[in-house]
């Protein structure tokens, strides 16, 4: 079968003899990859890059006739970021969590990172006019004002960390469970999480509620998760899905301590298993050393004690907060090694793959680059075996892997990694290479009619580290690995249409004065602040 | 033994990783020429910067480079060494013996800054003085040097043995503030004088200053009085003030300070 690309996007048919042939017999072609979860850019990023100076010295690119110099290793400077997405075959790359006041900074890095198309979600679960109009049952003036927020920051969808706990934390305190009340703005968790899902279905936004939950990476918390799930079970149309519960395996802990700490992922999976609205993505842990930033203050505190390691923490003025640890996951340390357990086990627990998402959440659980390191332990029983041999004792008698026989394909791989993530992320025109989709294409160099990845799990891997070739807007960008036409991609950015133009009060105004460093002036970004911007139109019930 | 003469005065750094006896081994003088180096921003052979002359060994010696000449400029000699000897007749740039997991560079002038950095095994040992940070860590890295020797004849610069992890820095001559900073373990010791401020943030660890401390950080407190010290099988006569710390980092570290020569410290006596 032939695939035809014209002016950037596939069509039904090409004139053959006019037509460049990329010759792509007994290879894997697939869509461009698309990441849903991966901080690769804004004002966290570059501290954690500034804090790290001893994670770039080893890992450096040099720069030639096409490409510029960088550095990686975990938080790899902008220009590397998309170099290495690109020769993977990836061609969309979401970054979640900026704060909006960080959206300046944000983007001009987004400009700055070549070869992938990409956007970026602004945190509003804490946000202080969100929870002021959702204490007070103003949701359509919340949707209103979220509208807004979109078009500001030029953002896509609406992300929430630890729903109320950032705030509360801003005064040294965390929340505790769902209906646990924020001090001051007497809100819960559970009201914050099912007003914003309220307004998501209001605005029509394509992604869901991209949720981090709250009690993340502590002991016992899969219970919060299942909660969170189930506080918008009945906000959701049939067959859709409501929330995105991202980097599930950090949300995923039994036990009532460090040492007593298990998986929960087989009540998680469960759950999942009978209910269509939610989705997923693994947030697998790497073996490596690597750079955890999260906006949730509290957990990042927490990782500071539990270290010892330097660190950075920050209250974003009235929106939310951010810190950032060097962490090293080792295979011996038993809580570790269930991490890397727990999030395998989700994966192939959940038995939809149009459920669960690969993500590393890049850099927290390791660098992106490890994918094909992941995609060989989906693959082969064999791989996760032999890493299983290698890791704690205690968290390999707790592990459920060893009891788990399957092992995803290659078609499942394609929707785990960029079908599944573009649907979840109302991408229409990626993941999939039907007549009318973007031209992004990814081939590579593995014949899976002769090789069988549970076995041969060293091949498929090295197949999906270099692309054979990437294709982007229908030019080829990468050719065996190498970059062979830096290309610039697209912002995407979502523009609510509501009923009635957004006016901003004067109370908003007057608010900005007092509490922002940022006037209100000068706080939305205008269209002409990005390089290749992508409004997506949507027409909002507001 | 192979010798390296320097062609010209190096203006701006020149980085050669590449003077290492695990690269030129096993190789003639023709191919060492055409290894890569950087001169400020060119790329370079060895062959453009030094005259390379190679003498046949005698079995029984260890393979030697001998460097003869002003390469107060080159950086990075003897970078992950791991065997063989270097030796620079004059003055070492930055980063010498950086990594270096064995064999021996001795330095007949002085050595700058980060000498020794993250060496893991091996000795390193300096006729003239050193500058800063010897035997230290990467930037922002908490993997200091973990194992070997470093023997400073003259002075020794700031944070000489920031996050040090194992093996010895001797210094014969005086060092400046911060000595044994962030130390994990290891032992430094000082023969000369200290500016102060030794053992900031060490968690464990032993520095031994026989000569005169300004005065001993408030986050350290006084254990004993101790007659004499072991220095790896070597005993150094005392007596010395023995301190614990640094307490701020609950740490275990001990700073052993000459008596004699640290007579303002007395007060210290009556808390013991």
């Amino acid at each position: 079968m032939d695939i035809a690309i014209k002016d950037g996007k596939i069509v039904e048919k090409v004139d053959e003899k006019k037509a460049e042939v990329v010759d792509a017999s007994r290879m894997i072609v697939m869509p461009g990859g698309v990441d849903i979860h991966c901080h690769i850019a804004g004002a966290e990023v570059n501290s954690g890059r500034i804090l790290r100076p001893e994670d770039h010295f080893k890992d450096v690119e040099a720069k030639t006739a096409l490409t510029r110099s960088g550095v990686g290793y975990s938080i790899p400077s902008t220009f590397t970021t998309g170099y290495r997405y690109s020769r993977m075959g990836y061609t969309t790359v979401m970054n979640p969590s900026m704060p909006p006041l960080e959206a300046r900074h944000t983007h001009e890095e987004l400009d700055d990172t070549p070869m992938v198309d990409k956007a970026t979600y602004p945190l509003l679960g804490d946000w202080w006019f969100v929870l002021e109009h959702l204490r007070d049952g103003l949701l359509e003036e919340c949707a209103a004002h979220v509208a807004w927020m979109m078009s500001a920051t030029k953002g896509y969808a609406i992300k929430i960390v630890n729903p109320g706990g950032l705030e509360a934390w801003g005064f040294g305190r965390n929340v505790k469970n769902l209906d646990d009340p924020v001090r001051y703005f007497n809100i819960t968790p559970r009201e914050i999480l099912r007003g914003l899902c309220r307004v998501n279905k209001l605005l029509n936004m394509p992604h869901t509620i991209h949720v981090h939950t709250n009690n993340l990476g502590q002991p016992g918390n899969y219970l919060t998760t299942l909660e969170t799930m189930k506080c918008v079970e009945d906000l959701a149309e049939e067959g859709h899905p409501a929330i995105h519960i991202t980097h599930c395996q950090f949300s995923a802990f039994k036990g009532s301590d460090w040492g007593t700490m298990s998986s929960g992922a087989e009540e998680i999976a469960k759950y999942v298993n009978h209910h269509s609205h939610v989705t997923l993505d693994m947030g697998q842990v790497i073996f490596t050393d690597t750079t955890t930033m999260t906006a949730d203050g509290p957990f990042q505190y927490g990782l500071y004690q539990l270290s010892g390691n330097k660190w950075v923490n920050h209250d974003v003025e009235t929106e939310t907060s951010a810190g950032i640890v060097p962490f090293r996951y080792k295979r011996k340390s038993a809580v570790h090694a269930t991490q890397w357990s727990i999030a395998l086990e989700l994966a192939l627990l959940i038995k939809d793959p149009w459920k669960i998402y690969m993500t590393t959440d890049h850099p927290n659980g390791g660098p992106f680059t490890a994918y094909p390191h992941i995609i060989a332990w989906l693959m082969s029983g064999v791989a996760r075996k032999k890493t299983m041999s290698k890791i704690s004792k205690r968290a390999r008698r707790k592990s459920l892997l060893p009891s788990i026989a399957r092992e995803l394909g290659f078609y499942e791989i394609a929707i785990v990694t960029r079908a599944g993530q573009a649907k979840a992320l109302g991408l229409k025109q990626k993941g999939h290479l039907g007549v009318g989709a973007d031209a992004d294409v990814a081939v590579y160099d593995i014949n899976p009619e002769l090789v069988d990845p549970s076995k041969k799990y060293k091949t498929a891997r090295r197949a999906f580290k270099r692309a054979a070739y990437t294709i982007k807007g229908g030019e080829i960008v990468v050719k065996d690995g190498q970059i062979v036409r830096p290309v610039f991609g697209k912002t995407f950015w979502v523009d609510v249409k509501t009923s009635l133009p957004i006016e901003v009060n004067d109370d908003i105004k007057r608010k900005f004065r007092e509490y922002w460093t940022v006037e209100y002036e000068n706080y939305p970004i205008p269209d002409r602040f990005l390089h290749v911007p992508a409004p997506i139109p949507v027409k909002a019930e507001v | 033994m192979i010798t390296l003469y320097p062609k010209r005065l190096f203006k701006v750094p020149v980085e050669a990783e590449c003077i290492c006896p695990d690269v030129f081994a096993e190789k003639s003088a023709k191919e060492i020429a055409t290894l890569q180096i950087w001169e400020g921003n060119r790329k370079r052979t060895l062959g453009d910067l030094f005259k390379i002359k190679h003498e046949t060994d005698s079995p029984t010696e260890e393979f030697t480079i001998r460097i003869c000449g002003d390469v107060s400029k080159v950086r990075k000699i003897g970078a992950k060494m791991s065997m063989g000897n270097i030796i620079v007749e004059g003055d070492a740039d930055m980063h010498l013996g950086e990594e270096m997991k064995g064999g021996i560079i001795t330095v007949t002038g002085n050595a700058d800054s980060w000498t020794g950095s993250m060496m893991k095994n091996g000795t390193i040992e300096i006729k003239g003085n050193a500058g800063d940070y010897i035997g230290a860590s990467y930037r922002g890295s908490t993997q200091g040097m973990s194992g070997g020797k470093i023997i400073i004849h003259g002075n020794a610069g700031y944070e000489v043995g920031c996050f040090m992890r194992k093996g010895l820095i001797k210094v014969h001559g005086d060092i400046g503030r911060f000595a044994g900073i962030h130390m994990r373990d290891g032992t430094i010791f000082i023969q000369g004088n200290s500016e102060g401020r030794a053992g900031a943030q060490m968690i464990n660890g032993k520095i031994v200053v026989c000569g005169y401390i300004p005065s001993i950080l408030p986050t350290f407190t006084i254990d004993d009085i101790r007659p004499k010290v072991k220095v790896n099988e070597e005993n150094v006569e005392g007596p010395f003030y023995r301190f614990v710390g640094d307490l701020a980092d609950g740490g275990d570290g001990k700073l052993f300070v000459s008596k004699t020569k640290n007579p303002h410290l007395s007060s210290y006596e009556e808390y013991l």
